[in-house]
């Protein structure tokens, strides 16, 4: 069997099972819709929390980018998981007990006011359309790379299926096949993973491979990485070259914008209590530290492997037959290049240029590198080759990446739809719309969503920024969706006046200061405290509290309403209806 | 949802839960900002099998910890609730 055929058979498979979910999982309620009924169980819900949280990019490029960074790296490992503790011990369960559909709900009625919703609804949508747009760029290149189908017929097929199952399904249909999905991808992650690690360091589990001995030798994998590099005049392995307080930013950004993303917390309006919402989020952390852990040891075994096999080999030219080449090259003591190297060349995320002309490849630091063109994402597709597996592992890493990207657009359709049909028309624009009609409202606008999205994603290459706004979705929900949640839990005389001064301050300082040292002024030199866009989201974070807290202190309190509202969201079981802070829709009492 | 006639020490319970939160927020912080990042290169002078022991926490056992630290929660949580005869 050829290569096409399996990944055209785990790619159709897998389509095949996410549109039979949907059909299956059929909403038939604004609360099925937007909740999935309030009654998903809380291991399934980790599950689809997982598969909603791992997007193309930790998937396909995390790996690869460690395997260039080394420990700078670690600020994507440590950001990207440590915002579910905070999650877990600081929002998800006071924001279930709270028992309404989204973000902007508790935005809206925990500060009595129509504007502080809104401002809510921009942030939500700002966030999630940033995001979404990179998910199908991921699409259309796995298409476009794999199965020789056009960049925008890919995101076209892409676009159908989600289409089917998010609007069809909603909260439902997602949550069931991002369970399907996260299975897919887990299982593409982990078992080349398994057998490079086997050939690296000969122990089958990567994360204890880590921190193994190189196989057959008596120094350990690290050791060796770091003496290899250094020797080729890149960075040691185990260092950085970003200084501390960057680190310590960046980490913070990724942290706090996690906890603050609205695609991650209303997949825990979807469990049944407080209690629920705290397990379910340990249980999505164990999935996504599945993929998480293994990912550094990935990264640093390709990473050395790359240079044991393609560093000082042989080249071998295209129109010579391989294997009788490479004989040659072996039996005059030389190292011919790797199979899997000449086979990725032709998809062009690999090239070399013999500069030197004496036809074996050097890969090194600097000018006389020869390794000219090398992508991040090779690293964990190409890992099943490097591995030797057989072709239909390729076709299943093709459809890890597939249902890593599909998966977390549907969670971020899902934020853009419930913005649009529930805060913009049913709660704020028609007060008086019928359940049904917002019903109607919701799989229109999930529909024109997904058209939205599939455009963005055909135009990145002309939008080129894509990559570089990932930054303002994080530092956008760390500085201002993250301080007023949680002040508004934590802090009972939080006020109106309070929120809405802090989201504007984060919202506005974080919004400029990326935007200008991303497009205006790229000079590093001239960052705040040498801390980079990608970091600052941390730092105007404590600056929207402090502007929050003062504002706060010097306008009225709250109204009592609004003080019990609080109480009972903090004691599970209590949530009672509460005047103003209700008056708009009722709360979903814990079962 | 309470009995009639019963009052939950809501106050209290809720002390209950700050401090424990406060305290978990501290392994949170040591395990990641701390032995990650701020005390890295002292820790790396340690190390756990082959690895230095700061890059180790920074890449692969702060996310163990954290893993942890949830379930503790839940657990701690679920003492603090029917200690207080709340309803999870």
């Amino acid at each position: 069997m050829g290569q096409d055929f399996w990944t055209y058979f785990w790619v159709i498979g897998t389509f095949g099972t996410y549109i039979a979910i949907a059909v299956w999982a059929r909403a038939s309620s604004t609360d099925d819709f937007y909740v999935a009924g309030h009654d998903v169980h809380p291991m399934v819900n980790g599950m689809a929390t997982a598969a909603d949280w791992m997007s193309a990019a930790s998937f396909l490029s995390m790996a690869g980018l460690i395997a260039f960074l080394g420990y700078g790296g670690s600020v994507y490992l440590m950001g990207w998981t440590g915002g579910y503790v905070l999650l877990a011990l600081l929002l998800a369960p006071f924001l279930r007990e709270f028992g309404k559909f989204t973000v902007p709900d508790f935005v809206g009625d925990r500060y009595y006011s129509t504007a502080a919703r809104m401002i809510a609804v921009i942030c939500a949508l700002f966030v999630s359309f940033t995001y979404i747009a990179g998910q199908m760029k991921g699409v259309g290149v796995a298409f476009s790379g794999f199965l020789g189908v056009e960049f925008n017929t890919g995101i076209m097929v892409g676009m159908g299926i989600v289409f089917i199952y998010a609007v069809l399904g909603g909260m439902k249909g997602i949550t069931y096949t991002q369970v399907a999905q996260y299975c897919v991808l887990i299982f593409a992650y982990t078992v080349p993973a398994v057998f490079i690690s086997l050939i690296v360091t000969g122990n089958p589990i990567p994360q204890l491979g880590f921190i193994s001995d190189v196989r057959g030798e008596d120094i350990s994998m690290l050791s060796k990485l770091n003496t290899v590099v250094t020797d080729l005049g890149f960075q040691e392995y185990t260092q950085t070259n970003k200084t501390t307080f960057d680190i310590f930013a960046i980490t913070g950004a990724l942290m706090f914008g996690t906890a603050g993303l609205p695609h991650v917390i209303i997949r825990f309006f979807t469990v049944s209590s407080a209690g629920a919402a705290r397990v379910s989020a340990g249980w999505a952390l164990v999935f996504i530290a599945l993929l998480y852990t293994t990912a550094p040891a990935v990264a640093s075994f390709a990473r050395l492997n790359f240079i044991d096999t393609v560093n000082e080999s042989t080249y071998i030219a295209d129109d010579a037959d391989y294997e009788t080449e490479a004989a040659a090259i072996v039996a005059a003591g030389g190292k011919p290049t790797p199979k899997w190297f000449k086979d990725w060349e032709k998809t062009g995320l690999l090239g070399i240029e013999d500069k030197n002309g004496d036809g074996v490849i050097q890969y090194r630091a600097g000018d006389d590198n020869e390794v000219t063109k090398l992508d991040r994402d090779i690293f964990v597709m190409a890992n099943p080759s490097i591995a030797n597996l057989p072709a239909w592992v390729i076709g299943l890493v093709v459809a890890g990446g597939l249902a890593a990207a599909l998966s977390t657009a549907a969670g971020l359709l899902m934020v853009i739809s419930s913005s649009i049909s529930h805060d913009l028309c049913r709660r704020t624009l028609f007060k008086d719309m019928s359940d049904k009609d917002e019903l109607r409202v919701a799989r229109a606008s999930a529909a024109g969503a997904v058209v939205l999205a599939g455009i963005m994603g055909m135009n990145t290459a002309k939008l080129g920024f894509v990559a570089q706004v990932v930054a303002f979705a994080f530092g956008l929900a760390a500085a201002s969706l993250f301080p007023v949640i949680v002040l508004g839990i934590f802090w009972k005389r939080m006020n109106r006046e309070g929120a809405i001064a802090s989201m504007l301050t984060g919202l506005i300082s974080t919004f400029s200061y990326i935007y200008y040292f991303k497009f205006v002024n790229t000079d590093p030199a001239d960052w705040w405290f040498g801390v980079s866009p990608e970091g600052i989201g941390f730092l105007f974070m404590f600056l929207s509290l402090a502007v929050g807290i003062v504002v706060a202190l010097v306008t009225a309190p709250p109204p009592q309403d609004i003080q019990d509202l609080v109480e009972d969201i903090r004691v599970p079981g209590t949530r009672r209806s509460h005047g103003i802070a209700d008056e708009g829709m009722a709360p979903v009492p814990a079962e | 949802m309470s009995e009639p006639g019963y009052k939950i020490d809501g106050k209290g319970y809720w002390r209950e839960v700050i401090r424990l939160t406060l305290s978990l927020l501290v392994i949170w912080f040591a395990v990641s900002y701390g032995a990650g990042i701020l005390f890295r290169d002292l820790l790396d002078n340690l190390s756990i099998g082959g690895a230095p022991l700061g890059f180790w926490f920074a890449q692969n056992g702060s996310i163990y910890v954290f893993v942890g630290l949830i379930f503790y929660y839940c657990r701690a949580m679920n003492r603090l609730e029917k200690k207080y005869g709340v309803e999870g």
